[in-house]
């Protein structure tokens, strides 16, 4: 059967993951030493762990709210009014998702029409603009520089506005390249939200791990922003949650609401497991989570400085838990680099390109991973780049 | 950098070279190898042991953790029982307890009879220790930190989004 005529042709649109390409590379090879990763490589908190075991031996094996479970919702709420500082009703501004990628494909079927366009900074998550296709939006990205440590400059981002222009979508600390937002550059986001009346989703997963100096700053609490932002977090990364497959969604009612339609008939609801072991990351985890804290910072320092003493210029990163060092002086092209670097020493470290074309020229390095496999890892990077 | 993160450092992993001590802290090799020479000159370090597995280990040592109940003494209170108590070789650690006993003992022999003749011949002997109940240890789940059954290698994908 010809099976490409029985696919959607929106589908065909959207290309295959380099990630993915990537991933099937490495598979094939023993002893590598990966920074490729996406995920904390601390097993999660025993006590979180704990309370699911207790709540699937006391038979606790059901659906739950479509919303999510209402103690889990509350527990939300007052963590983010305390974290973010910003006030959401528990009973009708909290959707509990599988995940914030599945928040974000939510929250853009629910917002766009057929060839709306989504601004939002790239690099980026792997996800954004395949999701925007999905929901037949049209991605426009906007490049964000090493200059800038990968901030997203509000003039850019004024430029890319158009009268289709009907949602701006953003995710600092940011995957790849750790950058962060600063309160200035928030601003004049939201000032543009609000002169185009736009929604703005923020996807603000790696939060809790900023290591700049100052707090995290949500878009969602500037003034006349809370209205129109969604807010999306989750449990993955703080909480060393990635299998527990958890996340939400936190916007005014309607919104919510509108998400919800959608939920409910895909997901139903999120696996009740995964919502009781969530309770206890936001009631008990805040000790265990600011110890992977103080490790990452610690070994983001050490990366830093490694491949800066090397040659390979490399920012320090304010959040989450990636390096994006520039390889451009090299020759090669990021793909070029990074397999050259896998085939030769054995260590895997993700192209900038699987996260938008203006990715080219640099490398996702992940620090999540021991201490002893970054030294082991920074060796191997530096006897590579001396032979080129 | 504090005292006490070289400190948390060196208690999971004794065996760190000054040169990755340095890199962990982000601070100079000479350093690091001063604050240690320090900590370990003023006594605060006492010493460095390998935890060992002791489900694995072939010779069939046995451990008692020995309940004691002393008379405390004037002017001394327990310290001065507790310290005799302490400095038979066969006394790995030595504790005073709250609640119902005074002395917590852990004692490590070849066998079961080499312990219960120290606790009968040397321990309950000596003058000012009442009592003592003595539980052998049949089986270890975790120590010093370390849990036998640990986590498995994780499962992590090498490459992930």
């Amino acid at each position: 059967m010809n099976y490409d005529s029985k696919l959607a042709d929106q589908l065909k649109t959207v290309p295959r993951s380099g990630i993915r390409d990537f991933f099937e590379l490495v598979q094939g090879r023993d002893d590598v030493i990966s920074l490729g990763v996406g995920e904390p490589d601390f097993p999660t908190p025993w006590n979180i762990r704990e309370a699911a075991i207790k709540s699937l031996e006391q038979g606790m094996t059901s659906y739950t709210s479509n919303l999510g479970m209402l103690e889990l919702r509350k527990s939300i709420s007052t963590y983010v009014e305390k974290f973010f500082h910003v006030n959401y009703q528990a009973a009708t501004e909290v959707l509990v998702t599988v995940g914030v990628s599945e928040a974000l494909d939510l929250a853009l079927r629910a917002l766009l029409n057929p060839g709306d366009e989504v601004t939002y900074h790239e690099p980026c998550y792997v996800s954004y603009s395949p999701s925007v296709i999905m929901a037949y939006g049209k991605p426009v990205p906007v490049p964000v520089k090493a200059e800038r440590l990968f901030s997203l400059d509000p003039a850019d981002v004024a430029a890319a506005i158009t009268d289709k222009t009907r949602v701006i979508m953003l995710n600092f600390p940011t995957n790849p390249t750790g950058g962060i937002a600063t309160e200035e550059d928030l601003k004049g986001i939201a000032e543009l939200a609000i002169k185009h009346d736009l929604i703005v989703i923020s996807d603000e997963i790696y939060s809790e791990l900023r290591y700049a100096e100052g707090e995290h700053v949500s878009i969602a609490t500037l003034p006349g922003m809370r209205e129109r932002t969604i807010l999306l977090h989750g449990f993955s990364k703080a909480f060393s949650m990635t299998g527990f497959r958890l996340g939400y969604a936190c916007a005014p009612a309607p919104l919510i609401e509108a998400m919800m339609k959608i939920h409910q008939y895909a997901m139903l609801c999120a696996p009740i497991t995964s919502q009781i072991a969530a309770i206890e990351a936001l009631e008990n985890g805040e000790e265990a989570m600011l110890s992977m804290k103080a490790e990452y910072k610690r070994r983001r320092d050490f990366v830093v400085n490694r491949l800066n003493e090397m040659g390979i210029p490399c920012h320090s990163p304010g959040g989450a838990f990636y390096v994006f060092p520039d390889i451009s002086q090299f020759g090669m092209t990021s793909m070029e680099f990074a397999m050259k670097l896998l085939e030769q020493e054995d260590v895997a470290a993700v192209p900038g390109t699987a996260f938008g074309e203006c990715g080219e020229g640099f490398l996702r390095c992940c620090y999540a991973t021991s201490f002893e496999e970054l030294q082991v890892a920074m060796q191997r990077i530096e006897a590579f780049i001396k032979r080129l | 950098m504090s005292q006490d993160a070289l400190l948390d450092l060196i208690r999971n992993e004794a065996r760190l070279s000054h040169a990755d001590i340095a890199a962990r802290l982000g601070i100079s090799e000479e350093a690091a190898a001063a604050r240690l020479a320090a900590l370990e000159a003023d006594g605060v370090i006492m010493g460095y042991q390998a935890v060992v597995n002791q489900e694995e280990v072939l010779d069939e040592n046995v451990s008692a953790l020995i309940e004691v109940k002393v008379t405390p003494e004037k002017g001394g209170g327990f310290d001065k029982m507790a310290r005799r108590i302490a400095k038979f070789d066969q006394v790995s650690t030595c504790y005073l307890m709250s609640g119902g006993y005074d002395l917590m003992v852990v004692v490590t022999g070849k066998n079961l009879r080499e312990v219960a003749g120290f606790v009968s011949a040397k321990l309950s002997s000596m003058e000012g220790v009442l009592s003592t109940a003595t539980h052998f240890r049949l089986k270890t789940y975790k120590e010093s930190g370390f849990t036998y059954v640990g986590d498995s290698d994780s499962g992590r994908l090498s490459v992930s989004p």
